[in-house]
């Protein structure tokens, strides 16, 4: 591995790595049963150069910002690198925004270019804000042949001639813009430096190496966080290959997995139990000998392995297992949502190590890792090298606000100093969730003290983002709440969102009523639906600029309503 | 002959219902398919591969974005007949 503390810039690294490992294969892109393409570290560097050229040549200059909408494949990475080549600052959108809030966010961080798969551009085309959006530069990826690219270029075609410039960054200068969330009218654009990224990847990859030949399943989109870091960042630095997949269905992963002999590979909770779920139906299918057989050994590999991972031990005990996943799988990682212990502790003692974590896009990626020393799979792990933790305020138990400092930390939000305020207060990021450090150095969550939800599958939710959803409905007013912030639990998994509705003076509520809401509710995206609705008989309490003060109408709420009163949608 | 989009319809509700095991009587093609049939975003898309191999085509996983009901699933097949 390159040492990164002798760097300024991710682009200083990666453009020495493409050097470095020029004969070692980077990247494979497989779509199903094809591989759309395999490329060396030099191959990968003859892409990306003449795309920075043509970018240059377009006015991109050190500081412009690249805004990047794809779904999980190579190009990603190669435009992230052209970008990064010529000074830029990458903007990662999540593709599966909708058009309007792509164009909200792409008009917040003032992209001056955009680089977008083909099917994500024509739904942008098509919505109605596209006709008042001053329009950036945009290179649209795989378009068919006489597709109307409404004013775009074809990123295939954006290939400039002779060699581009390579524009140096500092350390402090900012790497990218990652939005943790705020499509719902305050966006939260987190700057983070190149340090930021820099100190991340040395601390993750301490615990978690890599090294030419090993191979990373990437199924996440690189706009995730941990994708990002572990499926671009973490193995180019290392001379590995990382290998995207580009569907999520099980019967591809199970296939990639035998076909690349895959080292590691990131998940998100609901991957992870999806896995699960099926393994555990063909251990059931088994005939009863080999059954009995199988959890002999699997108890045995536990026993064998409690106090550290023992990875050759357990591919000779559950070599039938270990052959399914293609015999050379070190371990998983997941992250972005919580992991139930259960589920954790079942790849364990498969011998497949699940290296569980915690962390916030604001943390610049992991927080917390399980440094499986030993597997601790009711906790997130210790905080990474470099990362000081504490429990602000705690209870009786220990419990409090979880804060973080560290080089890792974002620099500011984008635009809002005032949130920025809010968030980092005297160096410390004060993150809104809650937990309690153990006696052994590993933290435990146990519920947040901020209004937003987590899904299984790594979408973090905020209300507000979603409340213009029902704008226009025939309520007096309405709020949208996270469940567990009305009325606190110690959980984090089964998070849900509550509609809180205040009627018109005299109105009831009918089924027409019902209707519609839920007809608003199946519009959206099904991460973001809320799950029921309580009524509320008082005005809301609002600011002189009439925005609702939602803490004050949550502890009412709390105060008068118990949560059994939540009605399905 | 090219089905009709209710041919599409009927054809999806018929193995929707034969794969999660639930009545086909109690599918509409209004249904939100994630509610009605209690099932997550990974689950949805096994349903896709099944659909894929009855109606032979093949159909990106992101043609299921934005997608919960089986009406507008049927359009998405359709428009690859």
């Amino acid at each position: 591995m390159k040492d990164l503390s002798q760097y300024p810039s991710l682009g200083a690294a990666l453009r020495d790595a493409l050097a470095e490992w020029a004969n070692e294969t980077c990247l494979i892109e497989a779509d199903r049963e094809r591989e759309n393409c395999r490329l060396t570290y030099q191959q990968f560097r003859d892409a990306a150069l003449p795309l920075a050229r043509a970018l240059q040549d377009t006015g991109f200059v050190e500081g412009s910002r690249g805004a990047i909408i794809m779904t999980n494949q190579s190009k990603w990475l190669i435009s992230a690198y052209a970008i990064l080549h010529s000074g830029g600052v990458i903007v990662p959108l999540d593709y599966k925004l909708t058009a309007s809030e792509h164009l909200q966010l792409l008009t917040h961080s003032q992209a001056r270019v955009l680089i977008i798969e083909y099917h994500l551009w024509r739904a942008i085309t098509q919505s109605p804000e596209f006709q008042v959006w001053k329009m950036p530069t945009v290179l649209v990826t795989e378009a068919p042949a006489k597709a109307d690219l409404a004013g775009a270029r074809r990123w295939e075609e954006c290939r400039g001639a002779g060699e581009p410039a390579y524009v140096a960054r500092a350390r402090r200068d900012w790497a990218a813009i990652v939005y943790s969330s705020g499509t719902g009218g305050r966006p939260k654009g987190c700057v983070l430096t190149h340090e930021n990224y820099l100190e991340q990847c040395v601390a993750l990859t301490s615990l978690y190496p890599f090294w030419p030949g090993v191979r990373y399943l990437s199924i996440l989109p690189t706009n995730h966080a941990i994708d990002f870091m572990v499926g671009f960042i973490g193995p180019f630095v290392c001379g590995a290959t990382v290998v995207h997949l580009r569907s999520l269905r099980p019967e591809f992963i199970r296939e990639a997995f035998t076909k690349y002999k895959i080292t590691y590979m990131a998940l998100v909770p609901m991957v992870l139990k999806n896995l699960e779920i099926g393994l555990r139906a063909r251990f059931a299918a088994l005939p009863t000998i080999k059954r009995r057989v199988l959890h002999f050994m699997i108890a045995l590999n536990r026993l064998l392995t409690r106090s550290q991972p023992n990875v050759q031990l357990s591919r000779r005990l559950l070599k039938q297992v270990h052959s399914a996943f293609g015999g050379e799988l070190r371990g998983l990682f997941v992250g972005g949502a919580f992991t139930e212990a259960s589920t954790l502790q079942f790849f364990y003692d498969l011998g497949i190590p699940v290296a569980n974590g915690y962390g916030l896009t604001e943390a610049g990626t992991a927080i917390t890792l399980n440094d499986l020393r030993p597997f601790r799979a009711d906790t997130v792990g210790k905080p990474l090298p470099g990362v000081e933790l504490r429990i602000a305020n705690p209870d009786a138990e220990g419990v409090g606000e979880v804060t973080v400092r560290s080089k890792m930390i974002m620099s500011h939000y984008l635009d809002d100093p005032e949130l920025t305020d809010e968030t980092i207060v005297n160096g410390w990021l004060m993150t809104g969730d809650l937990g309690r450090v153990d006696s052994s150095g590993h933290l435990q969550l146990s519920g947040r003290k901020k209004n937003m939800i987590v899904t299984e599958g790594g979408k973090n939710i905020y209300p507000e983002d979603i409340e213009n959803s029902f704008e226009g409905l025939p309520l007096k007013e309405f709020c949208i709440f996270a469940a567990n912030y009305l009325w606190p639990q110690r959980v984090m998994s089964g998070e849900q969102l509550v509609l809180a509705i205040h009627l018109e003076p005299g109105k009831t509520i009918n089924d027409e009523l019902l209707q519609q809401i839920a007809e608003r509710n199946r519009r959206l995206p099904d991460f973001k639906r809320v799950h029921g609705y309580i009524f509320w008989e008082s005005d809301f309490p609002r600011t002189a600029s009439l925005k609702i003060k939602r803490n004050i109408l949550a502890e009412q709420i709390r105060e008068q309503i118990e949560r059994a009163a939540i009605q399905a949608l | 002959m090219m089905p009709t989009i209710d041919n599409t319809i009927e054809e999806i509700l018929t193995l929707a219902a034969a794969h999660f095991n639930v009545p086909r009587e109690g599918l509409s093609p209004d249904d939100d398919f994630f509610k009605k049939l209690g099932i997550n975003s990974l689950q949805a898309l096994d349903l896709l591969t099944k659909l894929e191999s009855h109606f032979r085509i093949e159909l990106p996983d992101y043609e299921l974005q934005g997608v919960s009901d089986f009406r507008t699933l049927a359009e998405r097949i359709q428009s690859r007949l």
